[in-house]
């Protein structure tokens, strides 16, 4: 099982550059300062004078919750791309994948076997990190918001989505070049949901345009809106008057959803055919 | 459809590559047969790893044909029995040796029980048992064209393709690689060398073939090269003219210079023959020295001073 290989491969490059321990020191670390920080701001409520009313404090526990989920999804992004965009060109740079591919073993289980192995890795991060708000969020303040799976689903299909285009940046661009076009994309989504976002509290019908079509260049950013939208807390749906990061004014439909699973897809099917074809 | 000859290791029929306006290769054609040692020279610049990359499947040939093992070239099963050092040996460094090789066994689909008893096996070969468990960021040059090699050689291969193997080696690792070709050679395998140490190859080869710009120009067969004609240097006193005048029974193009004689015999039987004839003549022999035309100079005969650039 080619495939197999070069991921376990991959989980012990990880394990042996140490990216996989700085990950998961710095990530209990981050779970820490939140946690803290919960807390404490929790503790103030409670002792305010309409601190004792429970919505008032559901409603604090999920803008705190998406608070903390938001760093999160922006960390995986982070992690996605910085731990994938020289997995291929790095490789291709220094030869070291000749000694690979020139084995009885087909490119295409190569490059999946990264994209497994780097999969794998960033849902663990995602489960640590996510799991770990959520769980503090539970453990402190016995609160959990609605459609937890689908909200996480949408924030790993974000990471996967992310995954894919380095891969296929990484199989024809030099490192350097791959980490621009991926975090410029990510920008654009970015900015693009922003404008979205204001421009739909404006009632803004072009500003909400450039938004979906920004987001069409990259659905990343729609993606955690989407997510922020299932698990923020009913109220806020129901006002929908709120507009904060964490929370969603203008929602991505199912079908940007869809959207951004078949562009993931693509990318990774775009990868494996670059990669198959190009000289080594 | 051209089919694959059965006798052929490595059989090519006008490979081509291009990148962009470049021409790298211009026409291979070449035919290595099976428990042949080949070495494949040529100037820097002339398309001697490109031409290995093609065989391997690494790089796409822009118009020709292939046979590697009968296989055609890029297919991956085809390269089950091969064996490859590549050029700059540069592998995954973070690795142990024995992990490296571990990794390498495993794509090669070699099962554990094997690869188990093969790895320290292969790593005695090329003298690195004692840094088993060393990571190879922390290897010498020599010291990862030895694992390199040690990978080439996992899957006991019918065909090693060996780029430039002994660069980074020290004199008593070059006699090491001779040793591990020869040892190939006796198993029936083909080796297929790619290097510019024209003394190793002259050694290590049974034919040559020389390329220049992306083309065969000459496949010498270096046996044949070896038994052929030989130039000899003859020193001796007293060297009368018409002692002199006798060499030709052996030989011709002979040039007197003083004590001093050369001359091209076709044998190396007519050295003795020429020692007794001088002692009969009542000379004493102070040089009997054959000459041969060494392969550098047939290379620079064939490729040109100007490296075929």
């Amino acid at each position: 099982m080619t495939p197999w290989i070069i991921a376990r491969l991959t989980f012990r490059e990880a394990s042996r550059k140490k990216i996989l321990w700085a990950a998961l020191a710095l990530g209990v670390a981050f779970l820490a300062v939140y946690s803290i920080g919960f807390y404490l701001i929790r503790q103030d409520m409670l002792n305010s004078p309409r601190g004792g009313i429970p919505l008032v404090q559901n409603e604090l526990a999920n803008a705190l919750l998406l608070a903390g989920l938001y760093a999160v999804n922006f960390l995986t992004v982070m992690m996605t791309v910085l731990t994938s965009v020289d997995t291929l060109s790095g490789e291709i740079a220094s030869g070291t994948i000749h000694t690979l591919v020139s084995k009885p073993v087909e490119r295409w289980q190569v490059l999946l076997g990264k994209w497994i192995g780097f999969a794998g890795l960033l849902t663990l991060y995602l489960l640590l990190m996510a799991g770990g708000v959520v769980l503090a969020v539970a453990l402190i303040a016995g609160y959990s918001p609605p459609n937890l799976l689908a909200g996480l689903g949408l924030m790993w299909l974000n990471a996967m989505l992310l995954l894919c285009l380095s891969m296929l940046g990484g199989t024809t661009l030099s490192t350097i070049a791959n980490g621009v076009l991926v975090f410029g994309l990510f920008g654009i989504a970015f900015v693009g949901g922003w404008i979205e976002q204001i421009g739909s509290a404006l009632e803004n019908q072009t500003a909400v345009n450039v938004g979906i079509v920004s987001s069409l260049i990259l659905p990343s950013e729609a993606l955690w809106k989407r997510a922020a939208f299932e698990m923020q807390s009913a109220l806020t749906s129901l006002t929908g008057a709120r507009m904060t990061p964490f929370s969603s004014v203008s929602v991505p439909s199912p079908a940007m959803i869809v959207y951004a699973g078949l562009y993931a897809l693509l990318a990774l099917a775009l990868a494996v055919r670059t990669f198959q074809k190009r000289d080594l | 459809m051209m089919t694959p000859d059965s006798n052929s290791a490595i059989e090519t029929h006008g490979l081509r590559k291009e990148f962009g306006q470049k021409v790298a290769v211009e026409d291979l054609s070449l035919s290595v047969g099976r428990g042949e040692v080949f070495g494949f020279l040529g100037a820097n610049g002339a398309g001697k790893t490109t031409s290995v990359k093609m065989l391997l499947g690494l790089i796409r040939p822009t118009a020709g044909t292939g046979y590697l093992l009968g296989r055609p070239l890029g297919e991956a099963a085809g390269r089950a029995r091969v064996g490859f050092l590549p050029e700059h040996f540069r592998f995954h460094d973070w690795l142990t040796a024995a992990e490296f090789l571990r990794l390498h066994a495993e794509l090669y689909h070699i099962p554990e029980p094997v690869y188990r008893t093969r790895i320290p096996e292969l790593l005695e070969l090329v003298s690195l048992e004692p840094f088993a468990g060393q990571k190879l960021r922390e290897f010498s040059k020599g010291m990862l064209q030895r694992v390199g090699l040690a990978q080439a050689l996992l899957n006991e291969p019918d065909l090693v393709i060996l780029d430039e193997p002994t660069s980074g080696l020290d004199p008593v690792g070059r006699l090491q690689v001779r040793d591990i070709i020869h040892g190939l050679r006796e198993r029936g395998a083909t080796v297929f060398l790619n290097s510019h140490l024209l003394s190793e190859v002259e050694i290590t080869c049974d034919r040559v073939a020389f390329i220049k710009r992306g083309k065969v120009i000459q496949v010498n067969s270096l046996k044949s090269f070896m038994d052929g004609q030989l130039t000899v240097k003859v020193r001796a006193r007293p060297l009368l003219p018409e002692v002199a005048a006798g060499l030709s029974r052996w030989g011709e193009n002979i040039r007197v210079d003083g004590e001093q004689v050369s001359l091209t015999v076709n044998s190396e039987e007519a050295l003795p023959q020429i020692n007794h004839y001088l002692l009969d003549c009542g000379a004493e022999v102070y040089t009997l020295a054959p000459q041969r035309i060494a392969l550098e100079d047939l290379f620079i005969q064939i490729v040109g001073t100007d490296g075929g650039l």
